[in-house]
Order: C-alpha cells, then structure tokens, then sequence
C-alpha cells in the first residue's frame, strides 16, 4: 500500500514505453497491456484515496531520503480525489479510443496509444507530485503527448499543434522561472518546505515577482480568459478519440497546480495576497462572460464547447478567487464533474462525426432517435453544465454560490447567475437542435449491426451519464472527504 | 570596484536573462516563418536555464566534487541546479524535436513554413 502513490504513476508509463514494441508482435498486444496498465492504475488510485480518507494523506519519498532533500508524492484528500479522476478519465477514453485505430498500420496503433498514456501518467505525476520542478517536468511530459495528440488530427491539427507548442513552452517557461525565484528566496523546491520558509515573511516582493509568473504560466496552460488564445483552435481540431482527455482534464490540472500554489504554498496571510486574487477576480469576471458569449454564436459543435471550456474554467478559479471553505469545495465538485461533463460532450461531437462526418450543430436533426445513448449524453452534460438538479453542475455552483455570500463578496454571486443563464442560451440551442431541429437525412457511413455505435463507444458514454448523476446525488460524501483539508487555508 | 562592474557583477546576469527572454518572446510573436520562431522559442529556454545557473554558483568556489580537506559547504557549488537544468535540456530538447517534427509534416503538406503561405492554403484544403 504505501507504495501506489508511485505505483499509479509508473504503471502508465511502463505501458508507454512498452506498447510500440510489443505491437510488433501483435497488433493489439501493446494496446492490451496499456489498458491493463491504466485498469490497474485506476484500481489503485481508488484503493489509495480510501486509505487517504481513512488514515490521513500519504506520502511518498522517492529513494527515503529525508524530506526536503527527496522527490515527494503527497497524497491528500484533494489529491486523491482527482488522481482518481483523472485515472477513471484516462481508462475509459483509451477505450474509446478503439473506434479511432487504423487497423493496417501497427505503427500507428502502437504509437497512438503510448502517446495517450503517456498523457495521462504525465497529469497524475502533476496531479501528485509535492515537489515545484517534478511539477514541471510532469507538466510538460503531459504537454508534449497534447501537442503529439492534436497534430494527429489532420492538416488543421498540425497547425494547432504548432501554435499551441510556442505557446505552451512560453508559460512552461514562466512557470519555471517562477519556481527559479521561488528556489532562490527559499532554497528548496518542496511544497510544505517552502510553504514554511515563504511564511516566516520576508522578500515578500521577490515571491510576488514568482506569484505572478506561476499564475502567468499556469494561466496558458489552462486556458484562464486573457491567456485563453490557443485553446479553441487547439480543441476543434484535435485528435477525436483523445478530444475528451485534452478538453476534459488536461486544462483542470493547471487550475488545481495554481490552487495548490495559492492555498497551500504562499497562503492567505502572504502580504499581497488580497491584490492577486481582486487582479484574479478581474479576469474571472471577464472569462465568465466572454467565454459564454463567444460560445452562442458558434455552429461547430466542438467549438462551441471549446469556448464553453473558458466558462468552465472560470468557475474553478471562481471557488478560489472566493476562498470560502464552501466555495473551494464546490469548485473542487465543479472540477470533478466538469472532466465527465465536458468529456461527456466531446464523447457526443466525436460519436456524431464518427456515423455521419458531420458536427455542424444544424445537421443535429432527429440525433434523438438514431443516436439514443449520444441524445442522452448531450441532454444530462448540458443540464449539468447549465446548473439544473439533480446533476453535479447545480450542486458545485449552489456551494460556490454559498461560499460568495459567506464571504460578502455578492458580485460574484451575480456574475455566476448571469453567466449560468448566458450558458442556459446556447445549451439549450444545442438541446433543441436534437429534439427539434428537421432531419437532414444523413448518410450514415459506418453502419453498426445491432445498436447505434460500436460497445468501446457506447461504454464511455454510459460512465460519463452515470458520474454525471451520482456526483450529483452522492455530493455530500465528497464535500465531506475534502471539506476537513479546506477548513484551515480558507479565508 | 567602480559602480558599474559592482552593479554587474551583483544584477548583471538577471537582466541578460531579462533579456534573453524578452529576445525569445520578441522572435515567437514577430517572426512569420515558423522555423525562426522555433529558434525563439529555443533562446527563451536558454534564458531559463541561465538563470537557474547563476543561482547555483559562490564566489571562489569548485565543482561539487568532494576533495581533500575541503568539508566547507561555501567552498562548493550547489549542484543541484545544474541537475535541474539537466533535466530542463532534455526537456527543451524534446519540445524541440517535436516542434521540429511537426514543421516537417507541415512542410509536406503545405510545401512551405511560412506563415503567410500557410494561411492561404489551409482555406484550399
């Protein structure tokens, strides 16, 4: 046991390495090792976040040296609970991404998959690590699968592929500057060591400096509002199989560095503290709105999520910017949920262009009755991302919204319900594209014998249906596990 | 010392790596050909890797190898920098390689790397 917070990392990254050479005997022999892998990391993760919820966070130190010496792995309840996500996340899209494989070339099967699990060991590894440079370089290991995985999307891919490399070497730079000042005031790169050293006062100018980069470099990263450029292009071309995984969970990983950074790290008695998260707000504010706005007029179903993603991310920021106990814990909720929604969604736009080539959201006629398990996908993720009961979407911003009156900070109360209602505009477009928009009698170019679409798609599909409503019905539980961890960082 | 070699000495090397980065950033945003904006990218690492270096060094000190007689921790420099930036190479080179690699299939596809040229025929395809 006291060796899965390692275990789920390596796991994955052992089936990377392995996979292309093992397609070299057989064709599927790599992908099926990469499933075992990411299965068993999974397993793992859940049985590491009961032990967590049970015993208190563990850790992990890499060759048992002494603590601010060693590589960390620190798991708290927060941390677990996304490690887990992001290992279920990870599982069912290399399922689904069995509809994608180009059978004639082992080559390419072998390397896709690597490439995706490669992807999700670099997001646990960040998601885990307690150490500022392991960060960094599990960040960028997810960073260069994303870029391998949106050039596979064809000619358009490549070239958001592209851009969206310089800009993401840009913020992994910033952030490693960030990390560099941060180095040099305190003389470590662990987090609780440097958390302890940052808080003895001191040089407070010298860590804004480093703040303000780290949020700078995490903000690209994440796609926050004024650093959102690269993300739309990015996720409307990318790779369909991975769509999910890229849109879903990789932009939340940042968000949760930043809030361990903010939070755990620099603290809310850290001299500037009030200033960053008013500038924080700011752009907070804006997102919300913007992303909302530029989302309605979109046909491009992918695109339409894209800007939609803004939103989203926004909302996480918003739970922070907050800082109420209640408040971070319902962005945590909308974090969660949000990778099965907006995952969901991507599952419906690549199922939709798989039968009929097609995602322009005006051909969506009668999808209700030829795609059933799809209609409902899209119905639920669009109810959730609106915010209507019983799906998680309500019950995150109810918490938020819970945590700006505790506050007294109502601005962001009204914000949030503007852009809720901004967001209900265009879902509710999409919602009446399915059910009543003229069948446009589309050929159908990959007929399935019994059922709408082949079983590697429809299982993911139904997993994101279910989480979408037992995170919903079972939020308290999950409020609870996370809510002792906040208690003392809030405000 | 004189002001100056004292102000170089002490904060020199922050604003070369000031500018190095603004360098890089500068060659990212203005350059229309994707190789030269690669390039970019290339110095705004290095400026990175600099600075890491300098936080690294003493004045007076040797490489962190143990020797004789000497146990004083100021007589060595720190070298757990110069394994971080290690570290941070390889992952410059790997950004570089895919970079590289994605230039290559667009220059296949497109038969240029010039921004300009790109544009107009992503519209043909």
């Amino acid at each position: 046991m006291q060796h899965f917070p390692a275990l789920v990392v390596i796991l994955p990254l052992c089936g990377a390495a392995l996979s292309l050479a093992l397609t070299k005997i057989h064709i599927h022999l790599g992908r099926n090792v990469i499933f075992l892998s990411l299965a068993a990391s999974f397993c793992m993760s859940i049985m590491q976040l009961r032990n967590v919820v049970l015993n208190g966070p563990m850790e992990y130190r890499f060759g048992g040296y002494a603590l601010p010496y060693s590589i960390e792995f620190r798991i708290d309840a927060v941390g677990g609970v996304v490690v887990s996500m992001v290992a279920l996340m990870g599982l069912i899209t290399a399922f689904y991404c069995i509809s994608g494989e180009v059978r004639t070339d082992k080559i390419k099967v072998g390397g896709a998959y690597s490439v995706v699990a490669l992807f999700v060991a670099g997001m646990l590894g960040t998601a885990s690590s307690a150490d500022a440079f392991n960060m960094y370089v599990f960040l960028e290991i997810t960073a260069l699968a994303a870029y391998c995985l949106i050039a596979l999307g064809g000619n358009r891919g490549m070239i958001a592929a592209f851009r969206y490399l310089l800009v993401g070497t840009i913020a992994a730079t910033f952030y490693l500057m960030g990390v560099g000042i941060l180095y040099a005031v305190t003389g470590t790169l662990n987090l609780q060591d440097m958390s302890v050293i940052i808080h003895q006062g001191g040089k407070d100018e010298a860590v804004l400096v480093a703040l303000c980069l780290l949020i700078a470099g995490l903000g690209v990263k994440s796609a926050l509002f004024p650093f959102h450029g690269w993300q739309p292009s990015a996720h409307t071309h990318e790779e369909r199989g991975s769509a999910a995984l890229i849109a879903g969970v990789m932009v939340k990983i940042p968000v949760f560095m930043l809030f361990r950074y903010i939070y755990f790290v620099f603290g809310m008695d850290y001299k500037y503290m009030k200033q960053v998260l008013i500038i924080l707000g700011v752009f907070v504010g804006i997102g919300m709105m913007y992303g909302s706005i530029r989302a309605m007029g979109q046909t491009n179903m992918k695109k339409l999520l894209a800007y939609s993603s803004i939103t989203q991310t926004s909302y996480f920021m918003l739970g922070i910017v907050i800082g109420a106990p209640v408040a971070l814990a319902g962005s945590l909720l909308h974090f969660i949920g949000d990778a099965f929604i907006k995952g969901g969604l991507f599952y419906c736009a690549g199922a939709i262009k798989y039968k009929f080539g097609t995602i322009n959201i005006n051909n969506f006629g009668m999808i209700y009755k030829k795609m059933p398990v799809t209609a409902t996908l899209i119905v639920s993720g669009a109810l959730s991302m609106i915010g209507i009961p019983p799906t998680v979407g309500f019950f995150s911003k109810w918490y938020i919204a819970i945590g700006a009156i505790q506050t007294g900070k109502y601005i962001f109360l009204v914000l949030l319900i503007i852009s809720s209602l901004l967001n209900a505009v265009y879902f509710f477009k999409l919602i009446e594209k399915v059910f009543m928009e003229n069948d446009k009698e589309m050929e159908d170019i990959r007929p399935v014998k019994k059922g709408e679409l082949p079983w590697s798609m429809l299982i993911p599909m139904t997993i994101c249906i279910a989480v979408i409503f037992l995170l919903g019905f079972f939020n308290v539980p999950l409020i609870n596990i996370v809510l002792p961890l906040f208690e003392g960082v809030g405000l | 010392m004189t002001g100056i070699e004292q102000f170089l000495a002490d904060k020199g090397i922050y604003f070369l790596t000031f500018f190095l980065l603004s360098l890089g950033i500068y060659g990212i945003i203005t350059c229309k050909n994707y190789m030269k904006k690669l390039i970019g990218m290339n110095i705004m690492q290095v400026s990175a890797i600099i600075f890491f270096l300098s936080l690294g060094q003493k004045k007076g000190a040797t490489i962190p190898v143990l020797l004789e007689g000497l146990t004083n921790s100021d007589a060595y420099n720190n070298p757990l920098t110069h394994a971080l930036m290690l570290t941070a190479i390889v992952v410059s080179l790997g950004t570089t390689g895919v970079g590289l690699a994605l230039l290559t299939r667009i220059k296949e596809k497109f038969g240029s790397v010039e921004e300009e040229e790109i544009i107009r025929r992503q519209d043909k395809l």
